[in-house]
């Protein structure tokens, strides 16, 4: 279970590898503020190596969108399975954000 | 409910992930619905259990969070407790209003009751019981198609 940051471009890549959950919701928050800190402003959050996340992942990520956008910039999502898109849809979040179906095509989109 | 399974958990988030993939290990025998075990089960588990550990006990490390797991042919059910001093269920605002989503909490109660059968509260709040039902049961719920 962990992050992996990389950079593509001018776009941070953050790929979260196991869950996104209440026990490591803060590392996340902070690598991205950290990015977001030395002048990152585009970033996707691949999803294509997680198996679960719960509602306080889902709410560090409405954090982040919104830390990321007053700063001018812009936070896409990618790589949802099945059943994290049904959270994302039940909570009406898919509405909120920009979500690819992988980490290439959000890269591309950008 | 008689429960088959009762686990004594620290309050440490940390402890969460743990707890519940045994739960889910051991009703993947009871359901035979995988992604309902999967999501479903997992899903108002650990919502259930991040609100007793944050909210209900307050972070305190000297508390502690009991969940009980009873199971037939028929469905599977799940009691939380913890040592807090309740809440009151029905005055947590909707999530997907409009007017919410952009707030960062307030989706875990929510998707316990999207995604299990049943959610009741005890009368003092800091208990939660929670049906899911079985495939194969007649009074089958909506899971995850609701």
């Amino acid at each position: 279970m962990g992050f992996e940051v990389e950079k593509v471009g001018d776009v941070t890549v953050v790929d979260v590898r196991g869950q996104l959950i209440v026990g490591n919701r803060q590392e996340l928050k902070q690598r991205v503020l950290h990015e977001l800190d030395d002048g990152a402003r585009k970033f996707v959050i691949s999803f294509e190596n997680t198996g679960y996340i719960d509602s306080s992942g889902l709410g560090v990520l409405v954090s982040l969108s919104k830390k990321v956008r007053e700063h001018g910039g812009d936070l896409r999502l990618a790589g949802l399975n099945e059943d994290l898109r049904t959270l994302f849809e039940l909570t009406k979040l898919d509405t909120l954000f920009e979500i690819a179906d992988s980490r290439d095509e959000a890269l591309r989109g950008f | 409910m008689t429960p088959q399974l009762v686990l004594e958990l620290p309050n440490d988030v940390r402890a969460i992930a743990r707890a519940v993939d045994f739960v889910v290990s051991r009703c993947q025998a009871v359901d035979s619905d995988p992604r309902k075990v999967r999501l479903n089960l997992r899903v108002g588990l650990t919502e259930a259990l991040s609100n007793a550990m944050l909210y209900g006990n307050g972070r305190d490390p000297a508390k502690r969070v009991r969940v009980e797991i009873g199971w037939d042919g028929e469905c599977v059910i799940l009691r939380v407790s913890d040592e807090g001093r309740g809440f009151d269920p029905t005055r947590v605002p909707d999530p997907t209003a409009a007017t919410n989503l952009w707030k960062v909490g307030g989706r875990g109660l929510f998707l316990m009751r999207q995604l299990m059968d049943e959610v009741h509260f005890n009368d003092a709040g800091n208990s939660v019981t929670m049906v899911l039902r079985c495939r194969q049961c007649p009074a089958n719920g909506p899971g995850v198609d609701a």
